[in-house]
């Protein structure tokens, strides 16, 4: 039910965008009627006034990050609101902003769902608050995650730098090597899922996010994005780099039919049915709390490559903090958000299991040194650091990500059944979105 | 299986005019058998879901990965698990829990009222329009609710109610079946010769309903109640999409939100939580079925039979 009207609601405020700018070509700073600049004294006193802020998001750390910054600026209330998860989150917050009504002063977005955002004008440009002079404070991956479509349309607050998070047990028990390649990562989970059919190398069920992030690492470029005018591309030499690898696991039937975040997805990382991981820096903090039992058993190691010796990774999920433009008290708003992602909050969020997107953070000796028992007093900072520094750059996202990704399952999701190849279930998830793209009003090239 | 029965009679039947008495007999026997084998396996399939939710509210987070779905774990952690329902996110279960309450005491409550009042109102005066109100009530018992959660949502945005508990209340308080149910209830259960020597006694009509009818009202009035109840507890999709404040969820979308914690960045996984919070969170609506089901039972027959 949700989806028509979501591509109502996207093509209006698509349309409404045409007019405004004349063909998609136009200026965001100066749009929405937002200030013109908001300097450092403006949102001192905005912070001094005081006042009330919603903010919407799911992310656990940020309750301390509000307790904080209530005791620090008494005078401001920040009701922090879980709106949903990732997807119902953004359900809410489009149909809030259709309604004009109940829209929060923050939202959590992730970077992937950025660009929908975006491009219906639902979120305020924060250069005119001095966002854009915060490069240096980012690391590169969130930093051009956030200035997608011109402008800065939130502050990055974690990011998801890949890496393989694998169970030593389990390999030490079957003689298995850590894969430095994607070629020896097939291998090996052929020797393990012969030494023990109940385990395998890793689960899939056909996943957007780790797809994508696959052919990302592998120099595929599929979307390319200039305004409205959208070019999908499937079939890219990185996608089929991509999938001419992953499909010798679906055919030796070698990833584990267990759909990722089910509680039977956190049964097979704690008994060893899934042996790895190939996912975001932020996966510590999930298998601290989620898996326990298996604590001292997983180690990290860098993310495979696609060529021997190299060193390319990519980034998995992560997500911003934005204000949407109709939010009501955005100076205070940007106080808070600039509180929780580059002053004291981003030291809280990191000190809480977070991984940071904030450069000063990352390579701070305290942060990289840090052993953590879980993993054996493995020091994965620096493996998770390190792989933040060697992002492949160049990578954007569909300005209808969302709408695609639920969709991901019904095309690539068949793949893994064998009903079709990886391949042609790429290129039948492109024909959908190319379809949807041009019904809202995109050009498609 | 089904067959045997009306084999056995064609049977019997061309043996003789009047078949023997003895194979009449086993065929309802075996037919019985049947039933019997049939309902048992009903019974299971519908009592397993909760065993599974018994047995597994008592493990941890842990002994649920460790252990078979219908044996119990090691360790006994029901009492922890309460516990820990009960105070995870500064006790946010017990402000669902009275949130539901509240939904299903005045939204379930005043529809139950309501619909008593309008369906005896309807039963008993003759007025003008009267078989335009059935042929509405009726289209009305028809729309499925999920189906009138968006245009209400869109109508309470503007009246600026989203995000309230009235958003939950004011739809809760229409039930057009429970209406219905009431009109026909009324009909039959309620003599008008009582009515008017109620009003030549001289009792006003609020009067004559609240003392005479009321009562013989009752058993009517407490299965329209049970079903209001039932309907308003597992209220699901309006809550949905009418609330973002955590404070005012009922208990259904609160356990989905810690159930999808599992599902992010970061979030902390709970499943024995949300379990637990399931087992809890159903425990008041067997209670009430359990109190109210001599009324309900008697509700339901009612009007079946013909005096």
């Amino acid at each position: 039910m949700a989806l028509p009207r979501r591509a109502l609601l996207v093509s209006a405020a698509l349309s409404v965008c045409l007019l405004v700018t004349g063909c998609g070509a136009g200026d965001d700073r100066d749009s929405g009627g937002s200030p013109g600049a908001v300097s450092d004294a403006d949102i001192e006193a905005a912070l001094a006034a005081g006042g009330r802020i919603t903010v919407w998001a799911w992310e656990p750390t940020l309750k301390q990050v509000v307790a904080d910054f209530q005791d620090r600026y008494p005078n401001v209330t920040v009701d922090l609101v879980n709106a949903g998860t990732g997807n119902d989150q953004y359900t809410a917050l489009q149909n809030a902003v259709t309604a004009r009504s109940g829209v929060p002063d923050v939202a959590q977005v992730e970077y992937y769902a950025l660009p929908q955002f975006v491009l219906s004008k639902a979120l305020t440009d924060l250069t005119g608050y001095g966002a854009d002079k915060l490069e240096a404070t980012f690391t590169p991956g969130p930093w051009t995650a956030v200035r997608s479509g011109g402008g800065v349309h939130g502050l990055p607050m974690d990011s998801g730098p890949m890496a393989l998070f694998y169970n030593k047990e389990v390999f030490d028990k079957h003689g298995l090597r850590v894969p430095t390649t994607w070629d020896e990562y097939v291998t090996e989970a052929e020797k393990l899922h012969r030494a023990d059919p109940n385990a395998y190398i890793t689960s899939d069920t056909g996943d957007a996010g780790f797809a994508t992030s696959m052919i990302w690492q592998a120099g595929g470029r599929p979307y390319r994005v200039d305004g409205t005018s959208v070019g999908i591309d499937l079939a890219d030499q990185g996608t089929r780099t991509f999938t001419a690898t992953w499909q010798r696991l679906i055919d030796g039937k070698l990833l584990a039919p267990i759909v990722g975040w089910s509680d039977a997805w956190y049964k097979g990382l704690s008994d060893g049915t899934i042996a790895t991981l190939v996912i975001g820096a932020w996966m510590p903090a999930n298998l601290e709390s989620g898996v326990q039992a298996a604590s001292g058993k997983w180690r990290v190691a860098p993310m495979p490559q696609w060529e021997a010796g190299g060193s390319v990774t990519a980034e998995n999920g992560g997500s911003s903090l934005a204000i949407p433009e109709q939010g009501a008290n955005k100076t205070l708003a940007y106080a808070f958000l600039r509180y929780a992602t580059v002053a004291e909050g981003a030291q809280t969020r990191t000190d809480r299991g977070a991984f940071p997107a904030t450069t000063a953070q990352l390579n701070a000796p305290q942060f990289l040194d840090k052993e953590f028992p879980y993993f054996g007093g493995q020091q994965v900072n620096q493996v998770l650091a390190e792989s933040a520094a060697r992002v492949s750059p160049g990578w954007s996202y569909l300005p209808f990500q969302v709408y695609a990704n639920s969709v991901f399952g019904d095309t690539v999701g068949r793949a893994y059944q064998g009903g079709t190849t990886l391949q042609d279930g790429l290129l039948a998830w492109q024909d959908v979105s190319v379809t949807y793209g041009r019904d809202q009003g995109f050009t498609i090239r | 299986m089904a067959r045997t029965p009306t084999a056995t009679g064609n049977a019997a039947r061309s043996a003789g005019r009047r078949p023997p008495r003895v194979r009449r007999r086993e065929a309802r026997r075996s037919g019985s058998v049947a039933l019997t084998a049939l309902t048992g396996l009903v019974l299971v399939y519908t009592l397993l879901p909760l065993a599974w939710l018994l047995i597994n509210a008592t493990k941890t987070q842990q002994g649920l990965f460790d252990s078979f779905g219908l044996a119990f774990a090691e360790d006994f952690a029901l009492v922890d698990n309460i516990a820990d329902v009960l105070t995870q996110d500064d006790g946010i279960f017990l402000r669902w829990l009275l949130n539901t309450l509240l939904y299903v005491c005045v939204g379930a409550g005043g529809a139950t009222l309501l619909a008593a009042l309008a369906g005896y109102g309807l039963a008993k005066f003759a007025f003008p329009g009267r078989r335009a109100i059935f042929a509405v009530v009726i289209g009305a018992v028809a729309v499925p609710g999920t189906a009138l959660a968006v245009p209400t949502f869109l109508m309470f945005s503007r009246l600026g109610l989203t995000n309230t508990p009235w958003a939950i209340i004011i739809p809760s308080l229409v039930s057009p079946f429970g209406l219905y149910l009431m009109w026909t209830f009324a009909a039959a259960a309620v003599p008008d010769e009582l009515i008017e020597s109620a009003r030549v006694d001289g009792a006003g009509e609020f009067r004559t309903f609240f003392t005479v009818s009321a009562p013989l009202l009752a058993p009517g009035t407490i299965t329209v109640l049970l079903f209001n109840v039932v309907a308003t507890w597992n209220n699901y999709f309006l809550p949905l999409i009418m609330l973002k404040n955590p404070d005012w969820y009922p208990l259904t979308i609160g356990l989905k939100t810690w159930s999808q914690q599992a599902g992010t960045a970061g979030g902390e996984a709970i499943f024995h939580l949300v379990i637990t919070g399931s087992l809890l969170t159903i425990v008041p609506l067997i209670a009430a079925f359990l109190l109210l089901q001599r009324y309900w039972q008697s509700g339901l027959s009612t009007g079946g039979v013909k005096e």
